[in-house]
């Protein structure tokens, strides 16, 4: 279907109209203690039409793509629109959806159509075996997820966007029992715009080897000591770091109280921007959506504004926050192209979509060395925060003790807590390129009705001073 | 819906070969959504969608495929069949499933609930003018919601409903909150009103200002809301019979070493209030009730029939997830009035906020409290409190620390709408603690 001339086609009394066509087709090949568990396919395709009447949007999202069905929607959103427009929050100009063409194509290897589904599942069950190689793991499980999305967008003023991203995600996972310990290690559950090279045998065979070596360490390890002290955290750590305690407040809607029924608030001030020490003078965080392997890469976002590299906290200081162009008219804070929806049958809302700490000039031996005592940790596998963003409490797969500038012993259970503001002035040491790692999640929920989005998150590996650590149960 | 689905299921399904076996399943709903900041309209819109999903058995493969349908008979069967030959090409290379669940014709269920809902024409003059003079934010989302499957053996379910809720916090100028959901099936303006005005009221009482509490063990309540929260956890490496055998539950403790929750805690799954479908994904119906954990022990856990079959154990059709579908705990003593007088002094928690597993296996749980809690002494409210993070055991929570279980069972409706509108809820009371462990 041809978004532009539908969109010539239809009859409408606005100030502004859009349709957006959203097609995915997700794919999960999943293979658990040798058993198929899931060779599943879902295909989402609809559109949604909004619509733009006496300053107030409404939007009708419908599966019928006939044009009469098209047309409907786009009554039905305009009579929506007129009949808010009474009670508007902000009255907007068409402005927050300026005029843009162009397209966006995932830079991939290796074709989706390269390996068929048998061929995927055999290197998951290859992936199994590789997994059980110690009479002590109790299950194992890996997984193939593949999506490709294709976006096209058009609207009255003539914009006209074509988007087509692919996103390929694994999992190898162990879980282990020695007695009553029972440990799970996984590959960190992470994904990235790329093709099926990530299916290579040799890599993902090393992947498994490092999964089940190291879940029977766990079972064999220490728990985690518990006290004030040095904190390292890996990458596939930091992700969550990024994406809990500066992603979400940082968050122009919710400084501005949208969300403030479900996900929260924030400690965050619209008066803070250009002003907040946000964390050490070694901290620099950047909306990137340029990186051409990260999950969240783009060229425009929904409202058609195109996307581009922005630093959110430069030196510490917070100077820009993740808000679209709606929020940029409402708190003049100058926006980002973050304005995302999860699917053509919900509405854009301000998203994090990369957000990345950039590398700083310390090796992984510089970090180590410079610890008298304290606890580096891997992978994410618990993470709770408060609805204005401060107190949280963070917990890993996997940790190492490390005495004298040196790692001495595998930990299990650890976790760590602090409040953000203090927690990010306390960052002391930012790893250099060789420890930065590009991760990223299919699972950021927010927004009502609610949406689940993709985030990614690059970071190297990160020192924090004085931080309060501890133990399970 | 209904007659279109099960036309349509029949044309695909007299399609089959004889070593062929096939669930259809469908759900949809059509919603009208309005977000409100500030007691105004922040984005308005409705959404019709629905998507059929089938799952084709043949010499023990397995291979699943849904989609979105565009609710036209002949445009959609052209594609359920079109997908259908895609699934038969890539069956044969998938290796085979030895725990794979062939459909079987369990008897059909057929439940349709009306409602009597707001017009869309009319919500926003019916929703909006009764909130004004304070700052309410939430979303409204009203329309019907429906599911039904079939299979190749001859079964056929179909459960549809009507509903509406607001789900809103009402803030004051020292940002203190008060949440509260108005959820049903029939509308009726009066009661709504009247419901939101309750509403200002309690937000009144948050005028005092809060006070800081340090971290450290307090006797506590946590209220019906707070509650629902944590059995939810349950359902997320919990009851799960699976999770339990591959070592990723909380119940370890108690299948393996003889661990038990507090006599006064029990909880069942229990359909009977018809606010969810009885079958599940397979077309499963399960029993109207299932006893979990009775007096604290456990007596059942939630097996799927494809775990029944990794384990050699009887299936009670519990969902693929084997989470908690309609769970309702057991009330106890405590009358509604009596709460404060019990707790004495320590600390009343309205709700919680972001649970996470902090030590899964050790059934540990962390989360923040939030929303309308305060500080009580002596049986009497002293002030609201500023937010505490909490992080503390099922053993200690619903085990040895809880002192008492109040009369009054409310049901905290789902409203969550991720992939589609939730329905049913957490039916629960409040629980009273000697101790409770608050930690930031
Ligand atoms: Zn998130």
């Amino acid at each position: 279907m041809n978004l532009v001339e539908i969109i010539s086609k239809i009859d409408l009394d606005a100030e502004w109209f859009g349709l957006r066509e959203y097609k995915e087709n997700t794919t999960y090949h999943v293979i658990r203690d040798k058993n198929p568990l899931s060779n599943e396919t879902s295909i989402d395709h609809g559109i949604m039409v909004e619509v733009l009447k006496n300053g107030q949007f409404g939007y009708c999202a419908t599966s019928d793509l006939s044009l009469s069905g098209i047309q409907r929607a786009a009554t039905t959103a305009q009579e929506s629109a007129l009949r808010a427009s009474k009670y508007s929050v902000f009255s907007f100009e068409s402005n927050v959806r300026p005029k843009s063409k162009g397209e966006y194509l995932t830079p991939l290897e290796l074709p989706f159509d390269s390996l068929s589904a048998g061929e995927i599942n055999d290197i998951l069950m290859k992936a199994n075996d590789w997994l059980l190689n110690d009479s002590r793991i109790m299950s194992v499980s890996a997984m193939a997820m593949l999506v490709e999305t294709t976006i096209n967008y058009a609207c009255s003023n003539g914009s006209d966007i074509h988007q087509k991203i692919n996103i390929v995600g694994s999992d190898y996972s162990a879980t282990a029992k020695n007695g009553q310990i029972i440990q799970t290690r996984t590959d960190g559950r992470s994904g990235n715009q790329m093709g099926l090279e990530r299916f290579n045998q040799d890599l993902v065979r090393e992947k498994c080897n490092k999964v089940s070596s190291q879940v029977i360490e766990l079972i064999e390890a220490e728990q985690c000591p518990t006290g004030e002290m040095s904190l390292v955290l890996a990458p596939d750590q930091m992700m969550l770091q990024i994406h809990e305690s500066i992603g979400h407040p940082l968050e122009i809607d919710r400084i501005l109280g949208d969300e403030r029924n479900y996900a929260g608030w924030s400690f965050v001030q619209l008066e803070d921007f250009g002003k907040l020490q946000y964390g050490s003078d070694l901290m620099n965080v950047t909306f990137d959506p340029t990186i051409s392997n990260e999950m969240a890469s783009y060229g425009f976002d929904d409202g058609g504004f195109k996307a581009s590299k922005e630093h959110l906290i430069k030196d510490g200081v917070l100077l820009r926050g993740l808000g679209a162009l709606e929020s940029q008219e409402r708190s003049e804070v100058p926006a980002v192209a973050n304005f995302r929806s999860c699917s053509w049958n919900r509405a854009p809302i301000d998203r994090m979509a990369n957000l990345n700490l950039e590398a700083g000039d310390s090796s992984f031996e510089d970090i180590i060395s410079s610890v008298e005592y304290g606890v580096y940790m891997e992978t994410n596998r618990s993470w709770s925060i408060d609805d204005y963003r401060n107190k949280f409490q963070f917990g890993s797969e996997y940790g190492k003790l490390i005495e004298n500038g040196k790692i001495t012993k595998t930990l299990r259970d650890p976790n760590y807590r602090a409040i953000t503001v203090p927690f990010w002035n306390s960052l002391s040491k930012v790893g250099d390129e060789s420890t930065f790692e590009v991760h990223g999640t299919p699972n950021c929920g927010k927004g009502e009705p609610n949406q689940v989005i993709r985030v990614g998150h690059a970071s190297p590996i990160c020192l924090f001073d004085n931080i309060q650590v501890f133990g399970g149960a | 819906m209904k007659e279109y689905f099960f036309n349509i299921s029949e044309k695909v399904i007299n399609t089959l070969s004889n070593d062929e076996h096939l669930t259809i399943s469908i759900n949809g709903e059509n919603s009208e959504f309005i977000r409100i900041n500030n007691a105004k309209v922040r984005q308005i819109g409705t959404v019709a969608d629905a998507s059929m999903g089938m799952e084709l058995i043949k010499n023990n493969r397995k291979v699943q495929i849904s989609f979105t349908i565009q609710r036209d008979m002949e445009k959609d069967y052209k594609i359920i069949i079109d997908y259908l030959d895609t699934m038969r090409k890539n069956i044969v290379s998938l290796p085979e499933d030895p725990l794979c669940v062939l459909p079987e014709n369990h008897g059909s269920l057929d439940e349709e609930y009306t409602g009597h809902l707001l017009n869309p024409k009319e919500s926003v003059d019916a929703l909006l003018p009764v909130m004004s003079g304070v700052d309410l934010i939430g979303i409204w989302a009203s329309g019907d919601v429906f599911v039904g499957n079939t299979n190749s053996a001859g079964q056929k379910n179909w459960f549809s409903t009507e509903t509406f809720s607001l789900d809103y916090s009402l803030i004051n100028p020292l940002k203190k909150m008060v949440k509260e959901t108005y959820a049903g099936t029939h509308w009726d303006q009066n009661d709504y009103e009247s419901f939101i005005n309750s509403s200002k009221e309690k937000l009144s009482m948050l005028n005092e200002k809060s006070r800081k509490i340090k971290p450290g063990s307090y006797r506590t309540y946590i209220a019906s809301a707070g509650v629902s929260d944590l059995i939810d956890m349950f359902s997320w490496g919990g009851v799960s019979e699976n999770s339990i055998r591959k070592g990723r539950s909380s119940f370890i403790k108690m299948r393996d070493e003889g661990k038990s929750l507090s006599p006064c805690f029990s909880l069942k799954e229990d359909f009977s209030s018809g606010t969810v479908p009885r079958f599940n994904s397979n077309g499963e119906i399960s029993d109207i009730e299932l006893p979990l954990i009775i007096d604290g022990a456990l007596k059942n856990t939630l097996i799927s029939t494809r775990t029944a079959n990794e384990y050699n154990l009887s299936t009670n059709f519990a969902s693929q997830g084997e989470y908690l579908r309609s769970p309702v705990m057991k009330e106890g003593l405590v009358e509604e009035q009596d709460i404060l007088k019990e707790l004495n002094t320590g600390v009343y928690l309205s709700n919680l906020h972001y649970l996470n597993w902090s030590d899964q296996l050790g059934g540990r749980v962390t989360g923040m409290t939030r929303y309308a809690c305060f500080w009580v002494e002596d049986g009497e409210i002293i002030s609201p409190i500023d937010d505490m993070r909490f992080d503390d055991t099922i053993y200690n929570f619903f085990g040895d620390k809880l002192e008492s279980v109040t009369s009054k069972s409310r049901l905290n409706p789902s409203v969550g709408t991720y992939g589609g509108r939730n329905l049913g809820g957490v039916h629960c009371p409040g629980i009273i603690l000697k101790s409770f462990e608050l930690t930031l």
